[in-house]
Parts: structure tokens; C-alpha cells; sequence
């Protein structure tokens, strides 16, 4: 390690022993699934980088922030509006959670049949390991899942400082109400944190620099379209993985320079799998750091992941901000409008995410489409039956995974994963 | 004359099957023992074929370091049922350790496919598992349940629940036939639930170990209400699929040297053609 983060880990309270196992398993488990990965792309180096370090020189970067005055913010989820917080010089964080941590210390708060997820976050709360949770002047909840939704009140325990956004569940005009009631409520609690009011320039210089990380996504979503997939899923995995915790600004610059990168490549006609190779869309739960065990097991089984119908994917980035208006009202329309179209499984009914499975797998040209679900997450759960028979009714071949951290189950998902590839080359 | 061989190595049993000019001319099962791929190595000890897939729980572990081709046991077990039945559209696979339904479509190819989550409930080795805490053999406690006139209801589908159940069913006095017909039920309906995620077509072939169950098939045909069609060595399907799979692995790799040869640029992420 570059530099020794000992002091900085000790005052952010961090459990110096538990953190450093954490930290061992990390780095073994990612040299294994991406480092052993061959022709990718040159700017794939800087998320290796930014891996290495991201309980170092990202941290650093935070505590600095913090030492200027400037506010940190936590989420679990992409409904919490990143223009706000940029607004006001403020940091956005996304809290990961996709580990199992000191299960049996989340399993004395939280019910054993409680998603992954958010026993991952309860894990890593109580065993005091992520230093993202510990810089957080703000962790922000939202009411989405039952799940989450009622974790949030024991979580509110573990954390400096819990703030919940309510939620709406229907695509109604008083569901927009709602999430425009919210935003601005939290609008105000950001202008509180941070000592700033949001003014019309800030917010939309703010709207400007995550729209421009979002271009930068959906760039090197299109990208994939290729065939030869000019990059493995995982890698574009993890571009959406850290997406959530990097500076916006140097993150958008690193994912176009891969975006040159590919345009070359795929000018030659190369890519990282043969050409012919199945190609998959994967479609469900969000998939965060540092859970890749789904996706190594497909690109171990001969197919190439073209696409991510998830949060850390393209439902999370697909919908860029309006930049139309000259007050923050109108601004804040465009916030909420933004939002309102994230057609997370919480909403019920949820069409658009079906429509919006069929286009990407009609423009990623995909095979077959993967539902991943975590067990226990009844929202995803329940969409994937009638999302399947819909799909497959289209003629698009669907295999459902349910599973969760742990990697006992790992040789069965194989089999199945293999014998769906299978059927995608018969 | 040419010789494919398929094996399958799974949890409990390892098959083989030899074919001769696409006739099968050899099959074997044997146990797989704490060294599988030593027995794998005895089994092939004088065969002399010119391609082997190999499918199963085992197969990475035996294609490491071996000219061999691999096929998951789900499209093994498809591609077996449709050589021995040529309208084949549906397979029951009831192994030791897993228990899988296949569907086929209409050209014969892997279409949908269910599996057993991951405990062993509803499986082989449950019933393995049962036979022993009843002190039956497996083939006694499967005549036991044959005999039986009424079965005793079982709770729990997991192993070890079921296992403590069973003790206290034989404590309370219930009779031993009884038992023994209940956990075969509980299997059954396990299994036909299974099946109910699937849209199955009237014939229905009924591989695996499983399959050679009279009980358990009784069960699951009187569940469904028509019967299923079982082929003389059910075990070997899977490893007489894989078998079948040599052929067609020759014909991709055929078909692969032809486009290495028409496209200029053919990259192969991590095994460079
Ligand atoms: S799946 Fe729903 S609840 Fe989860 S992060 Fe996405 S929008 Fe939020
Ligand atoms: S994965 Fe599902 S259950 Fe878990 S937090 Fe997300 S929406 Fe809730």
C-alpha cells in the first residue's frame, strides 16, 4: 500500500482488526474476478486504481472535503436526487453493502429472512469496517421495500445522522406530489447541513455534472452494442459500481477515455469475446461492491454480459435531468420529473421496466436476459415471473436467479448458467 | 469405427456410456467414492474413443488437464432423452443430489429448465438419508413403502428436520411401512411442484437414479394423473447425452475454424483460437 491509512481508519472509528480483514478478502477476491481477465481496455486501469484505493485515497479525499467544510452525504438507492447535494458543494456517496459482514451481529437486529442487502449494510454498520458509512455527516434512507423501509428505524441507531425521504409507490399525480414534497423537504435539509441556500446557478451547474456522468454511462452503454462486446460485463460492471462513490467530474473524464478506447476497437471489429459468443442481459436487483459472484460465473460460462437492467446499471442512469428553467422551482420540476420516471420494482404496477428490459435487449442485441434477484426481495422477486413469461413469450430465452452473498451456491448457479448458455447456442 | 464417449460424474454415482457408431456399446455406474476422478480414471482405463464429454457435478474437476469437452447435466440429460425417445419433450431428473425438469422444444433442443434449490430436500440422497434412519436398505425401504396401506404425514422436507421427525413418528408408534410411504409422498409432491413451474407435454420420461424408484414414480404418476416414461437404464441418460454432445462439439469446432478462416479478426477473450 502507497500510504499508510491507519490514523485516518482510527479516527473515522473504524475496528482497525476487522477492517483489515475485510480489506483481505477484498483484494484477493478482486485480482481473482477482474485481474485475471484478458484484453481490457487500457483505461480499465484507473478503476483498478481507484479500487486499490478506495478505502484510501478516496477517504482521503472525503476527510479533506470535510476538513474545507464541505458535507458528505451516504444512500442506498437512486432515488436520492445527487443534484441537490451538488448544489450546495456537498458529496454523495453510494454505501455499498454487497458483502456478507459479520452476519450473526446483523442477525441479532434483523430477522434472518431479511434481504442481503440490507443485512450487508446493517453488517458493515455494526462491525464498523466502511469508512463511506463513517464519513457520512448524512446517511439518507428512503421508504422503498418493506425491507428497507422498516431496517431504517433500527439502522437509525448505527449511524451520525439519519434522514428518511417517504417515497411514492404509484405513478400518480399525488405520487409526484409526493416525491415533489420530498425533494424539496429534502432540498431544505441540505441547505441546513450544508449552512447554504441552493441557488439557480449551482443547481444547474450540479445538473450539468451528473448529467454528464450519466452521458458518459449511457456512452458506454451503447458501446456494447458491438459485437465483438468490446468490453466484458464486469468491467462495465464495475464502471457502474463506481459511479456511485468517485469524484463525478474525474469519473466522467475516465469513462469517456474508455469510450475512445472502444470506439477504436470496435473500428477494428475487436472485442473481448469471440464474435458469436451468447451475449446477456442481466436484469434485477442492484449488484454493489463488491458482489460480482453472478456475473464471473456467466463470463466463465462462455457468454459476454452486454447489459445492466439494474440501479448499479441503466435504470439507475438512464434518465438525464432537464436543464430547461430559471428558478429553482422550475429546476426542481425537472429533479422531480427525473425521478419520478425510475421504474424501480417498489412501484406498483411497474410496466415501463419491462419495456424497458425489451429495448435494451433489443439494442444490446442480447440472447437471453439473466433476472437476478436477491432472496427475499419480494418486489423483484414477484416482477420476475410475470417478466419472464413475458419475455419469453417474445421469444427472448430468460433463466431467474435467486440468490444472495454467500458463495455456497456458487456450482449450481454454474450449472444453470451453463445449460442457459447452452440454449442460447442451440 | 468410432467411439464417443460421455461420462457422469455426479454426487453420489459416476456414469459412462460408450457409443459405437452413434449405437450405444458400453454403459457402467459405479459409485464415486471420496476420489471421483480416480475412478473416472479406472472407468476409462482401456477405452479407447476418440472424443469424451464429460457432465455432472464432477465435470470441471475431470476436464482439468484433459483434451475434454464439457456439457451441464441439463442439456446432457435433454439431449439423452431425445436419442432414446425421438418425441421426447419433457424430462424428470431425480439424482442423488439434485432434481431438475427439462423441456425440449419441438427440434429437439434445451428449452426451459427448473432445479431444486440447494438442500438436498426432494432429492436421492433425502430418501438415502430416510431409508437410513428408518434402519431400512434402500431397496427394503422402498418395498416397505410399496406395502404400505396408509402413510404417515411429514412435516419437514429438510434432511435433518425430517430425520428427527421420522424418530419421533417411530416413537409414537406409527408403523415403519407408513413412514416410509410418507416420505416417499413428501418427495413426490416436492417434485410435482417442481413440475408445475413448467408447461410439460404428455410424454414425460423419468431419468436418474430416481426414476428406478417404483414407489416414488408410483407417486408422482398417480400426482400428475398419467404416466411417465422410463427407459431401461434411466442412471445413464445424462452420461449417454454427453456422449451425443462429442458429435456436435465437432461440428462448432468445424464451424469455428471456418470463421477464424472468412473473418480476419477473431479474438477469443482468455482462449485466443
Ligand atoms: S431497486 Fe429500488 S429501492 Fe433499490 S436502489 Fe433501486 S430504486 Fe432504490
Ligand atoms: S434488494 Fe429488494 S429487498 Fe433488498 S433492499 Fe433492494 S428492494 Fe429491498
Amino acid at each position: 500500500m502507497a500510504e499508510d491509512y491507519t490514523r485516518m481508519w482510527t479516527d473515522l472509528g473504524l475496528d482497525l482488526k476487522a477492517h483489515d480483514a475485510l480489506l483481505g478478502v477484498l483484494g484477493p477476491l478482486y485480482e481473482k474476478t477482474f485481474m485475471q481477465q484478458t484484453d481490457r481496455p487500457e483505461g480499465m486501469k484507473y478503476f483498478d486504481f481507484v479500487m486499490s484505493e478506495v478505502h484510501g485515497l478516496r477517504i482521503k479525499e472525503l476527510m479533506d472535503a470535510k476538513a474545507a467544510g464541505r458535507k458528505v452525504f451516504g444512500s442506498f438507492c437512486v432515488f436520492v436526487p445527487e443534484e441537490l447535494i451538488l448544489a450546495v458543494d456537498g458529496i454523495l456517496v453510494g454505501l455499498c453493502a454487497g458483502a456478507e459482514f459479520a452476519p450473526d451481529e446483523a442477525e441479532k437486529l434483523l430477522p434472518r429472512n431479511t434481504c442481503a442487502l440490507i443485512k450487508g449494510a446493517f453488517g458493515f454498520a455494526v462491525a464498523r469496517v466502511c469508512p463511506y458509512l463513517a464519513a457520512a455527516d448524512v446517511v439518507v434512507g428512503e421508504n422503498t421495500c418493506d425491507g428497507k423501509k422498516k431496517s431504517y428505524e433500527i439502522f437509525r441507531d448505527l449511524v451520525n445522522d439519519l434522514y428518511v425521504m417517504d417515497l411514492p409507490q404509484v405513478k400518480s399525480e399525488a405520487g409526484r406530489e409526493l416525491l415533489r414534497h420530498e425533494c424539496k423537504r429534502f432540498a431544505a435539509r441540505v441547505e441546513e447541513v450544508s449552512g447554504r441556500t441552493i441557488e439557480v446557478d449551482a443547481l444547474k451547474k450540479a445538473i450539468d455534472t451528473v448529467n454528464a456522468k450519466r452521458s458518459a454511462m449511457h456512452r458506454l452503454a451503447k458501446l456494447r452494442a458491438a459485437e465483438p462486446a468490446p468490453i466484458s460485463g464486469l468491467d462495465a460492471l464495475l464502471a457502474n459500481q463506481v459511479f456511485f462513490y468517485d469524484d463525478p467530474e474525474r469519473f466522467t473524464k475516465s469513462v469517456n477515455a474508455i469510450c475512445d478506447e472502444l470506439e477504436s476497437r470496435t473500428k477494428k471489429g475487436e472485442g473481448v469475446a469471440q464474435k458469436g459468443t451468447p451475449r446477456i442481459l442481466v436484469s434485477g436487483c442492484p449488484m454493489a461492491v463488491p458482489n460480482w459472484k453472478l456475473p464471473s460465473i456467466i463470463e466463465s460460462s462462455g457468454a459476454v454480459i452486454v447489459g445492466e437492467e439494474s440501479c448499479v446499471g441503466e435504470r439507475g442512469t438512464r434518465h438525464l435531468t432537464g436543464v430547461e428553467g430559471n428558478s429553482v422551482d422550475a429546476l426542481m420540476d425537472n429533479i422531480v420529473d427525473r425521478y419520478f420516471k425510475i421504474d424501480c420494482a417498489v412501484f406498483t404496477p411497474n410496466p415501463s421496466r419491462l419495456d424497458h428490459i425489451r429495448e435494451m435487449a433489443r439494442d444490446y442485441k442480447a440472447d437471453g436476459v439473466i433476472q437476478y434477484s436477491i432472496q427475499f426481495c419480494s418486489p423483484y422477486q414477484i416482477e420476475s415471473g410475470p417478466v419472464e413469461r413475458a419475455l419469453e413469450r417474445d421469444g427472448i430465452p430468460v433463466l431467474r436467479v435467486d440468490t444472495d452473498y454467500s458463495q455456497q451456491d456458487s456450482e449450481q448457479i454454474r450449472t444453470r448458467v451453463e445449460a442457459f448458455v447452452e440454449r442460447l447456442q442451440d | 469405427m468410432t467411439v464417443h464417449a460421455g461420462i457422469d460424474i455426479g454426487s453420489r454415482t459416476i456414469k459412462l456410456v460408450l457409443l459405437e457408431d452413434g449405437r450405444i456399446s458400453k454403459t457402467a455406474v459405479t459409485d464415486a467414492t471420496y476420489d471421483p476422478i480416480a475412478v473416472c480414471r479406472d472407468l476409462l482405463a482401456d477405452v479407447d474413443c476418440r472424443a469424451i464429454t464429460a457432465t455432472g457435478y464432477g465435470r470441471r474437476l475431470f476436464s482439468r488437464g484433459r483434451s475434454c469437452n464439457v456439457v451441464s447435466e441439463i442439456k446432457a440429460v435433454a439431449q439423452g432423452a431425445r436419442f432414446l425417445s425421438a418425441g421426447c419433450r419433457a424430462v424428470l431428473d431425480v439424482g442423488g443430489q439434485d432434481t431438475k425438469v427439462v423441456t425440449l422444444d419441438s427440434r429437439g433442443k434445451l428449452d426451459k429448465f427448473l432445479m431444486n434449490d440447494r438442500c438436498a430436500a426432494g432429492t436421492g440422497r433425502f430418501l438415502e438419508v430416510m431409508a437410513g434412519a428408518l434402519s431400512y436398505t434402500y431397496e427394503q425401504f422402498t418395498a416397505a413403502a410399496l406395502s404400505a396401506t396408509q402413510a404417515e404425514k411429514l412435516n419437514s422436507m429438510c434432511a435433518v428436520f425430517a430425520e428427527s421427525e421420522v424418530i419421533s413418528l417411530v416413537a409414537q408408534g406409527a408403523s415403519r411401512e407408513g413412514i416410509a410411504l410418507g416420505i416417499h409422498e413428501s418427495v413426490a409432491t416436492r417434485t410435482l411442484s417442481l413440475m408445475k413451474g413448467l408447461t410439460l407435454s404428455d410424454t414425460i420420461m423419468f431419468a436418474g437414479g430416481g426414476a428406478s424408484n417404483p414407489c416414488l414414480r408410483r407417486q408422482i404418476e398417480a400426482g400428475l394423473g398419467r404416466e411417465l416414461y422410463v427407459p431401461e437404464n434411466p442412471r445413464v441418460v445424462a452420461a449417454l447425452g454427453a456422449a451425443l454432445c462429442n458429435g456436435e462439439k465437432e461440428k462448432q469446432n468445424g464451424r469455428r475454424q471456418f470463421d477464424a478462416a472468412s473473418d480476419q479478426i477473431v479474438r477469443v477473450g482468455g482462449w485466443r483460437a
